[in-house]
């Protein structure tokens, strides 16, 4: 068999069904093997970025590992930003990129790039397959790597001569043999203990959970944990769905963009006990304010993370599910007390809000919350950055792990049209929506043609506010107005000391974004009166196919509530709904 | 801030010194010293690193690099008394008028002269990194020309 044969074979005995990629010089051999075998079908992206995004949200949707292969040089160069948004967020996938032959490596030769040296950083492991004899030790390790412990994408560089060679005796591992790599699964019983008794002694208990409950599938466990222990709640991000947004104990997000009842039970309780989160800045603030008075506990796969951040009082290395487990058998039921009742009052005093007047200009939030509504309980929402992602998080009703999907250490625009084309090839029977705002779907836009070519049924809803409206809001409330380089509609004619939207600014939007997607066979719709909102949103949904719907929203809407970077609760902004 | 060494077994794999030199400088941690050799097993590798921070800082690199896959065991044996700790140093020194002065100190640090010339003598020591830097600073005066240091190793007495 070829190298390309035994990779191919391989990628099928790891249950590789679903691929995305883009070809070129050195992976001829290989996509040569996908021409003529059954079993993995590999989606044509438009761009390299589109197709790393796309493993991403493949395997956010689902769990399993997502794969994506790439040409050498600038093919591979092209996948960076996708693995970078990929290694903060702890998501299983493997990029296989090719590399020129391995006599020329090291000599400037075509298309090459030192692709596991410039990987090194940003994944979690990487590979260069030197001999094909590595080869399928190489790919069994890889997938394991991505998807065991805190999962992660892996890099494999393949030189072409790999590919080319040819091996007699080929067998896929069974097993895998990494001294080094012994991920610590089950939680010390003695620290569970110890967490269970500081929950009965706490008079004001807060969990903190994130992306570890959702990697772990813990989601279950976390119920019976809420259920027996009363314990109030607030989950990152990354760990939305976890819960129902609707659940009794459920705070909401915390951190820079989140809930006021969430941030003020950060700062009151005495017992912190972290799942499956990392003490993210976006979360944590100044970190000494953060949760000043609170022994902590930190639960978490990743020894690393333990005191990175905060200092821990009780750490519990171990897989949020299997700990969880091992703690409903110890802990004591607890009953709702007065912390119970102060952090119901927060969440009923602040809760969030927003006044959408008939007549005037859209708001983010009501389409999100249109959205909410309108779609069924297995729809999977996929987010790009800024402040629509804000919003979505916020606003919509988050009801199952898996189902929202946003890139969060990275903050990577331009993340959500591909990833939400991943989850679509996860799951072609279920709704795929993409919020995104006007700025990060030009990021990736060229993955309008892989939808419509593919008929892949990506429902996009871009909240147009013509700004970076993140930057711009930072501009607004810290850097006195001054929209430096935010504003989409700003033009030579325009004044260099812009303040904002008035009466004379260009009313002319590039590019038509209804046009773009007609452009690409997509059906493209818009709204620009509250009124077409809840049309719009129901023709999108029920025609066949993808459909981009732009939302012409409010120009200077800002995100709240609002805790300034590196600062405490105490300087919480909550804007004038509140 | 106190000086760390750290012995790090590894998997003797393509790029492995590479991975952990760049996981130390991504980040932010200064690397004094790091040596990377064989061992009586052609699969592992040893490496010792010194680096200097606060216990929770290093601490910290410590994690980061057990993380790595290819990395079998880090151990900071900074704390650990039942270590035998060496250094090895070349040193070039002036030697015009104090010839014997410094043949003395040669003698007291059982070092060994590896070359003599008109002008100069080229002497090779081994021991504790605190002898060598003693050895280092009693030399000074007579105008050291240049040294190379090898960087601290280590192995456990049991």
């Amino acid at each position: 068999m070829t190298g390309a044969e035994i990779f191919i074979d391989s990628l099928k005995k790891e249950g590789v069904d679903i691929m995305f990629g883009y070809p070129g010089g050195v992976v001829i051999p290989i996509f040569d093997v996908l021409y003529r075998i059954k079993g993995i079908n590999l989606i044509l992206t438009r761009h390299e970025q589109g197709a790393t995004h796309a493993a991403d949200g493949y395997a956010r949707a689902t769990g399993k590992v997502g794969v994506c292969l790439v040409t050498s040089g600038p093919g591979a160069t092209n996948t960076i930003t996708g693995i970078a948004t990929a290694k903060l967020d702890s998501i299983p996938i493997v990029v296989i990129s090719g590399q020129v032959r391995t006599n020329v490596i090291g000599t400037d030769a075509f298309q090459e790039a030192d692709m596991s040296g410039l990987t090194r950083s940003i994944c979690k492991h990487s590979y260069l397959v030197q001999k094909i004899e590595e080869l399928p030790r190489v790919i069994k390790e890889a997938f394991y790597i991505a998807r065991s412990g805190r999962p992660g994408p892996v890099s494999i560089d393949l030189p072409v001569d790999v590919t080319n060679a040819s091996l007699r005796n080929y067998s896929y591992p069974k097993t895998v043999d990494l001294p080094g790599y012994k991920p610590t699964v089950k939680g010390n019983s003695l620290q569970i203990e110890k967490l269970a008794l500081a929950i009965k002694e706490a008079k004001k208990p807060l969990l903190y959970t994130g992306g570890g409950v959702i990697s772990s599938g813990a989601s279950n466990e976390l119920a019976q944990l809420l259920e027996k222990t009363n314990v109030p709640i607030v989950i990152t991000l990354m760990g939305l769905g976890s819960v129902t947004s609707d659940h009794r104990l459920f705070l909401g997000m915390p951190g820079m963009h989140g809930t006021v009842a969430a941030n003020f039970a950060l700062k009151e309780c005495d017992l912190l006990i972290a799942i499956g989160v990392r003490f993210d800045d976006r979360v944590t603030g100044d970190l000494k304010a953060f949760a000043k008075n609170a022994k902590v506990v930190h639960v978490d796969i990743d020894p690393a993370e333990i005191g990175k951040n905060v200092k821990t009082d009780i750490p519990v290395v171990g897989d949020a599910k299997s700990v969880i487990n091992d703690l409903l058998s110890k802990v004591k039921p607890r009953g709702s007390n007065e912390w119970n009742r102060k952090t119901e009052e927060w969440k009923k005093k602040y809760k969030l809000k927003y006044t959408q007047q008939n007549n005037g200009e859209i708001l983010p939030q009501y389409v999100v919350d249109r959205i909410s509504n309108l779609v069924d309980s297995n729809t999977i929402v996929v987010t790009d950055v800024g402040q629509h992602q804000m919003w979505a998080a916020l606003f919509y009703n988050h009801k199952k792990p898996r189902l929202f999907l946003s890139s969060g250490g990275l903050g990577t625009m331009g993340f959500g049209l591909p990833a939400a084309m991943g989850a679509s090839m996860a799951y072609p029977g279920r709704t795929v929506v993409n919020i995104a705002g006007d700025g990060s779907i030009q990021m990736n836009i060229q993955e309008l043609a892989t939808c419509s070519i593919n008929k892949i049924p990506v429902k996009i809803a871009v909240l147009n506010n013509s700004y970076l409206g993140m930057v711009r809001q930072w501009q607004e409330l810290f850097w006195k107005r001054n929209y430096s380089k935010t504003c989409l509609r700003q033009g030579p004619d325009c004044p260099e000391d812009c303040k904002g939207p008035g009466k004379d600014c260009p009313q002319i939007y590039r590019p038509d974004l209804v046009k773009v997607a007609e452009a690409n066979g997509i059906k493209g719709l818009r709204a620009e009166r509250p009124s077409e909102v809840d049309s719009v949103l129901k023709e999108g949904f029920k025609t066949e196919g993808p459909v981009l719907m732009e939302f012409m929203v409010r120009k200077v809407e800002n995100v709240y509530p609002m805790v300034p970077a590196g600062k405490s609760v105490d300087e919480l902004l909550l804007g004038e709904e509140q | 801030m106190k000086e760390h060494t750290i012995i790090i077994t590894v998997a003797n794999r393509v790029g492995v010194l590479a991975r952990i030199a760049g996981h130390l400088s991504s980040r932010g941690y200064n690397i004094e010293s790091i040596i990377g050799a064989p061992t009586e097993n052609p699969d592992i590798y040893k490496i010792h690193l010194v680096v200097s921070g606060t216990e929770e800082r290093v601490e910290q690199v410590t994690k980061q690099l057990n993380k790595l896959v290819d990395i079998i065991k880090v151990v900071d044996i900074s704390h650990r008394k039942n270590y035998i700790v060496r250094e090895f140093i070349l040193i070039k020194v002036k030697a015009l008028k104090n010839r014997s002065e410094i043949f003395e100190l040669i003698g007291v640090f059982k070092a060994k002269v590896v070359d003599v010339t008109r002008t100069q003598i080229t002497i090779e020591l081994s021991g504790p990194p605190q002898k060598i830097e003693r050895f280092i600073e009693l030399l000074r005066p007579y105008g050291i020309r240049e040294f190379v240091r090898s960087g601290t190793v280590a192995v456990s007495e049991n």
